[in-house]
């Protein structure tokens, strides 16, 4: 008989707390900046690090508080801060910006030991494989967050610099004077 | 009365310059068929707009000329043929002829010295073919664009039938210096060039054709006209020799009075332009069921001894070529592929020559512009002589600046490069360049925007597997802890019952 009043009142204590908990929810529910939002979504999202915060949402709310400049993501590169510079409505000099060598990484096939640790840390799954066998990179999905080269037990997974094609070979900038002059 | 046609004529040309022609030299020669065979044939898989091509032969197979080396994908795509007969001995990365020369996909082809055409079987009347049938045959012969768009060519005739296009213009500006492969295809070749003109009419179901000749061409336009004589669609007319009058919008505005709005494509003010060397193609396609294999090309510039218009089978290297015009290699300081206004500056001369190649240029030092850029001196010259009429100067300051937005708000987007701009330009501003570059910068920006938006898409569809696969390890859990409380259940009502 004793059994059943533990569970009655225990189930009864979760209900309430439960409700509780769930109206508590709705009515103090702590409204997220809308800035802070739509800096988050801006953001790719794969929460890297490289600029030195946890993760997206923290560099989003730093970047809504003004503590890091508009350039602050590497992965987003000048496009990137342009956006963020017209939502946030302040000047951006690009001039001195340097745009980030783009890394993408690269198994090499001779020290894979197929040990699947870098595709389960990958967060675009740009990594394939199976366990025991050689693993891939597809370039395309990499965003070079090197994950996976802090895992890999072999040191198997390097970063290279993204192969020049026809596909993203560009003019580039024309050259000023050597005397840097401006010229129009 | 004069004054008021030339005031008319005038409103409808806008900026272009008059570069010095350099046509003298290649323009009264006849085309020169003697080229001698090449051992090695480079055939890029794409030479065209589109989707490379996917090849279907193998290493060591053994090919005829005219047979189909890699076929077509996708919509908008050409085929590659062989351009000789002989063995297939390398499909691999070569040097594209390319600024940069990075390597594409070719087909190495070894000739046999035989020349041995594939057996076709010629059409005694391609007219009662339907037009879907000229559009088929056309595309299935690697036709493309011969003036060095190289947009598919039977694309173009079904989107005629498609967008009810009552005028076809026939290309024969040829506004670029030193070119003149076209100017001696039209004196040599008018009847076929008519007959292609006939054909394409047929294939896109209109009948109303202009072929647009500048006036330094007479010779070429009295050909045209009387091959052109006996049929009343096709009209041969002079157009003012003034670059780039072989620009799409600037021929139809000059032609038709029609203006192409920003943005728009040419079919949508019911017009399609094709280049003469096209027309020859198609004539040589449909009724003879030639595939494209070579072209005719002009070899010009100052250490260029013999400069010569001459047909090469595509895929021969441009080495071969500059060693048959007897081209002096120790003076030559630009190899450029293409006329020296909008041509593609090449680093080396082993590369080989594809559909696009319309001429192949040996400058020396003296025929280069300077290019020791000054201060601009606010002339406007860039502004009256810019046929889209945009404001080079300031779209140039913008870019300078880094300022990308702002230079599309300028029209960056509508230029052209055709380069009038540096050309005219007394400072020497490489306002073109800019151009060029801002333009892959935004192609680039793009690319990196659609790369971020795939990235969102990659992670979230990650984080969905992952949730479904915990939520599914955590219901098998509960499967196994129900059954086993159900296993001790029973255990346990056994036990009592017992």
């Amino acid at each position: 008989m004793y059994v059943f009043y533990a569970i009655i009142s225990l189930t009864v204590l979760g209900l309430v707390l439960g409700l509780l908990l769930g109206i508590a929810a709705k009515y103090l529910k702590v409204e997220s900046s809308p800035l802070v939002d739509a800096l988050e979504a801006l953001l790719p999202g794969s929460q890297c690090g490289q600029c030195g915060f946890p993760g997206c949402r923290p560099a989003a709310e730093a970047l809504a508080d003004g503590l890091a400049p508009a350039t602050m993501c590497p992965p987003g590169g000048s496009a990137l801060a342009e956006q963020i510079a017209a939502l946030l409505g302040v000047e951006l000099d690009l001039t001195s910006l340097k745009e980030p060598e783009l890394l993408v990484a690269k198994v090499s096939e001779a020290t894979c030991t197929g040990c699947t640790r870098c595709f389960k840390v990958c967060p675009t799954d740009a990594i394939v494989g199976a366990p025991k066998q050689i693993h891939a990179v597809v370039a395309d999905a990499c965003i070079g967050c090197k994950k996976c080269v802090e895992v890999c037990p072999t040191e198997c997974l390097q970063m290279h610099p993204i192969e020049v094609t026809l596909r993203n070979w560009r003019w580039s900038k024309p050259l000023l004077t050597t005397t840097g002059k401006a010229l129009c | 009365m004069l004054s008021f046609f030339s005031s008319f004529t005038q409103s409808r040309l806008r900026g272009g310059v008059h570069p010095e022609a350099h046509k003298r030299a290649t323009a009264l020669q006849p085309i020169n068929t003697d080229f001698p065979l090449p051992a090695r044939l480079y055939i890029p898989l794409q030479q065209h707009v589109g989707k490379p091509a996917e090849p279907l032969i193998r290493v060591g197979e053994i090919v005829l000329k005219g047979q189909l080396l890699a076929y077509s994908q996708g919509l908008i795509s050409a085929p590659v043929h062989a351009p000789s007969s002989g063995i297939i001995v390398d499909v691999n990365d070569y040097p594209a002829p390319h600024p940069s020369a990075l390597p594409i996909r070719m087909i190495v082809l070894e000739t046999d010295g035989k020349d041995e055409w594939l057996s076709h079987t010629p059409i005694p009347d391609p007219f009662q073919l339907t037009p879907e049938d000229i559009s088929l045959r056309v595309g299935a012969a690697g036709i493309v664009g011969l003036g060095g768009a190289t947009f598919p060519t039977a694309v173009k005739l079904t989107m005629g039938r498609e967008n009810r296009i009552d005028t076809l213009i026939i290309n024969g500006a040829e506004c670029e210096p030193y070119l003149s492969c076209d100017d001696r295809q039209m004196q040599e070749r008018s009847a076929e060039i008519i007959d292609g003109v006939r054909l394409m009419l047929h294939g896109m179901a209109a009948n109303l054709a202009f072929i647009a000749i500048e006036d330094n061409k007479p010779q070429a336009f009295l050909a045209m006209q009387a091959a052109a004589h006996a049929y009343s669609g096709i009209t041969v007319l002079h157009i003012p020799t003034r670059y780039p009058m072989g620009w799409d919008r600037q021929l139809i505005r000059y032609v038709t009075g029609r203006e192409v709005p920003a943005g728009c494509r040419s079919s949508e003010v019911g017009v399609t332009i094709h280049n003469v060397g096209t027309a020859y193609a198609t004539h040589k396609a449909i009724r003879y069921g030639q595939p494209l294999v070579s072209r005719v090309l002009t070899v010009a510039g100052g250490a260029v001894a013999r400069p010569m218009t001459v047909e090469v089978p595509l895929g021969t290297l441009i080495a071969e070529v500059f060693a048959f015009c007897e081209v002096d290699s120790t003076r030559t300081a630009r190899i450029i592929m293409g006329g020296p206004m909008m041509g593609e500056a090449l680093p080396h001369t082993g590369l080989p020559t594809v559909k696009a190649t319309s001429g192949l240029l040996a400058l020396t030092q003296d025929e280069l512009k300077q290019t020791e850029a000054q201060p601009c001196i606010r002339c406007a010259s860039c502004v009256s002589v810019c046929p889209v009429g945009l404001r080079p100067l300031d779209m140039a300051n913008t870019i300078r600046a880094k300022q990308l937005e702002a230079a599309v708000e300028l029209g960056l987007k509508e230029c052209i490069s055709c380069g009038c701009c540096s050309y005219i330009c007394p400072s020497n501003i490489p306002l073109v360049q800019y151009f060029k570059y801002a333009s892959g910068e935004l192609v680039a920006q793009q690319q990196a925007q659609h790369k971020s938006e795939q990235t969102k898409k990659l992670m979230a569809s990650r984080t969905a597997r992952l949730e479904r696969i915990a939520q599914q390890q955590l219901e098998e859990e509960r499967a196994r802890i129900a059954a086993k409380i159900e296993r001790e259940r029973l255990k346990a009502t056994q036990e009592t019952v017992e």
